[in-house]
């Protein structure tokens, strides 16, 4: 990529001559400008705008009496927040292992000539397309207590069957995975699929030539192959994990009481209806660092490949 | 194609076969049964929810509880169903959309085929965009939005999804340009065309494929986002997923699960025709925007 783009860098110079600066020469900058202007507002200016609310013992309104760390260190005595941060990682936990989980196994099932492959693929990734609203809405009917799973399960004769996890605090964040799992397993599922059908044919026949099962073809040589695609799911899942509000907002609302919370949805509270700004500004900042540590080390990786291509 | 080659059957690959097929529909029903039910659930009235299950039939089609989503239930304190909301998310998607897409042609365009100093900066500056926790931008654009006026209105939203929108479109755009082979740009430069004429004339035509992936990707995560709406939007310009939420947690008098499932229909239901129709480029979408960005 890089040659490419040193390429096109010499391209520039060699016909725009540099003598002579027209309206030509300045139009890339000047198309780009819109956008860079709102990207250096909107998204490092507004960084730093809340990095700076944090600091600040801010409520209702924004003020800017600052308070040193006192929001992070009310942040982390507050109830509140460690379950929404250990929901996270319960939720984040769960929900990323058995994605990644039903998405291989689902591309390898897949991968093996399988008749209407098209359809049963169709169906694997329709929930991706849908709102969490929507799943949340859905699943919060699946999952009734009353009325939903429970009761059919009790009409095909399992008496004794027991299915409250909505509205048990202990077990409600695994409601969450459910859904979660439900609507992003076929987007693992799609991304595995594209990376099993670009592994190279000649090192798998060398495998099989050599007596090596199915089974340990996938496991010894097209399952490490597909290194960069585990990576890259692994990233956007965790991304979709730490950002995840709606789904909550729709299928627990955060309840029974603030058991099902995760910070996404602290942050919302906190800001916008309980005139906390200072406290929510604080937990948006400690959002913005597990997004980092998980995204730095991906994007160096990610660039230094670039660099040995 | 499959990558393993083809061996000889023998009655446990038969077996293996069967259990492999039985695996995949069984699975393939499990993604489908949520959709089912709320199919299913839509169609009964309120008394067979309460005596039926989930997978019960309804006995006969009632579309009452269609008609009553669409434009009776109430959403909070309004009592006018889902359809002005519904409209509501057509007059941000549309605008936000067509804005973003041809931004984010433009910038692509520039990253990759007239680069100047600074332009890889800003584009990995971009990138960065596309993984910010929006929790962190919420507060001070609340704040931006009530300055300029446009506060809990439409054109208020259109310019929040355009600009965190910009981050994902230049990045897909810019990663189609990069294929299309920098002679061509360069001779057509030597030839005196100019930066409109170069981007109308030679890049325009081929593009047909990337703006398809971008607008569907676009149109499907601002139909679907929920975050910008509750933050930023007005009782009267709120997109169609806020009403949504608000219908199902509205409980005047008992609860209509046949409502709120027709209503969720109806809200997934512009997302889930593009992605039949046009389900490939979807896919590409999310692998291409996923997998390099």
């Amino acid at each position: 990529m890089n040659k490419i783009a040193a390429k096109a860098g010499s391209g520039a110079t060699q016909a725009g001559r540099p003598a002579r600066l027209s309206l030509a020469d300045w139009m890339p900058k000047i198309v780009m400008a819109p956008t860079a202007v709102a990207a250096i507002v909107c998204i490092y200016g507004y960084m730093i705008w809340t990095a700076v609310l944090s600091f600040t013992n801010s409520r209702m309104l924004p003020t800017y009496k600052f308070v040193g760390f006192d929001q992070y260190e009310r942040l982390f005595m507050n109830d509140r927040w460690m379950v929404a941060l250990s929901n996270l990682g319960v939720f984040g936990g769960l929900f990323i292992l058995i994605c990644l989980f039903l998405g291989v196994m689902l591309a390898i099932f897949l991968d093996q000539k399988i008749r209407a492959e098209g359809a049963i693929r169709t169906i694997y990734l329709y929930p991706m397309a849908i709102s969490f609203i929507v799943t949340g809405t859905a699943w919060k009917w699946l999952l009734n207590p009353t009325n939903g799973i429970e009761k059919m399960m009790i009409e095909f004769g399992f008496e004794d069957f027991r299915f409250n996890w909505l509205s048990d605090p202990d077990m409600v964040v695994y409601c969450l995975v459910i859904a979660a799992v439900w609507q992003a397993s076929g987007f693992v599922m799609a991304l595995f699929l594209a990376g099993l059908r670009g592994v190279d044919g000649e090192m798998i026949k060398a495998a099989q030539l050599d007596g090596a099962s199915t089974f340990t073809t996938y496991r010894r040589i097209i399952l490490p192959s597909l290194k960069p695609v585990f990576f890259s799911a692994l990233v956007i899942l965790s991304h979709i994990a730490i950002k995840s509000f709606d789904l909550v907002a729709a299928l627990t609302n955060g309840g029974p009481g603030y058991s099902s919370d995760l910070p996404a949805n602290f942050m919302y509270a906190h800001a916008f209806t309980r005139s906390q700004i200072g406290l929510g500004a604080a937990s948006a900042m400690v959002m913005l660092g597990c997004v980092l540590a998980i995204l730095i080390p991906y994007l160096y990786s990610e660039l230094r490949g670039e660099r040995h291509e | 194609m499959s990558n393993v080659a083809k061996r000889q059957t023998s009655g446990l690959d038969k077996v293996l076969r069967v259990a492999l097929y039985v695996c995949l529909l069984g699975m393939a029903t499990v993604y489908l049964a949520p959709f089912i039910v709320m199919l299913l659930t839509s169609l009964k009235d309120v008394e067979e929810i309460r005596s039926g299950t989930l997978l019960s039939l309804p006995s006969s089609l009632d579309f009452s509880a269609w008609s009553k989503a669409w434009n009776g239930a109430c959403t909070g304190s309004q009592c006018e169903g889902m359809a002005p909301y519904f409209f509501n998310s057509f007059k941000i998607v549309i605008p936000a959309v067509a804005i973003s897409t041809l931004l984010g042609a433009l910038n692509g365009y520039v990253i990759s085929h007239w680069k100047f100093k600074g332009s890889d900066l800003f584009f990995a500056a971009l990138l960065v965009g596309c993984f910010i926790p929006f929790q962190v931008i919420l507060l001070p654009m609340a704040r931006t939005l009530g300055w300029l006026g446009i506060a809990n209105t439409t054109t208020g939203l259109v310019m929040v999804h355009v600009v965190y929108g910009v981050a994902f479109t230049t990045l897909f755009f810019r990663n189609f340009y990069q294929s299309i082979p920098v002679e061509l740009v360069k001779a057509a430069r030597l030839d005196g065309a100019g930066f409109f004429t170069i981007f109308y004339r030679i890049i325009l035509p081929v593009s047909t494929p990337i703006i398809v992936v971008t607008v569907i990707w676009q149109f499907t995560q601002i139909w679907n986002d929920f975050l910008f709406g509750v933050a930023f939007s007005g009782f009267d310009t709120q997109p169609v997923t806020v009403a949504l939420n608000n219908l199902v947690n509205t409980s005047f008098g008992g609860k209509e699960y046949n409502v709120d499932m027709a209503a969720a229909i109806i809200a997934a239901l512009p997302t889930l025709l593009v992605y039949v129709l046009a389900g490939k480029y979807f896919v590409r979408g999310l692998t291409a925007g996923a997998v390099k960005g």
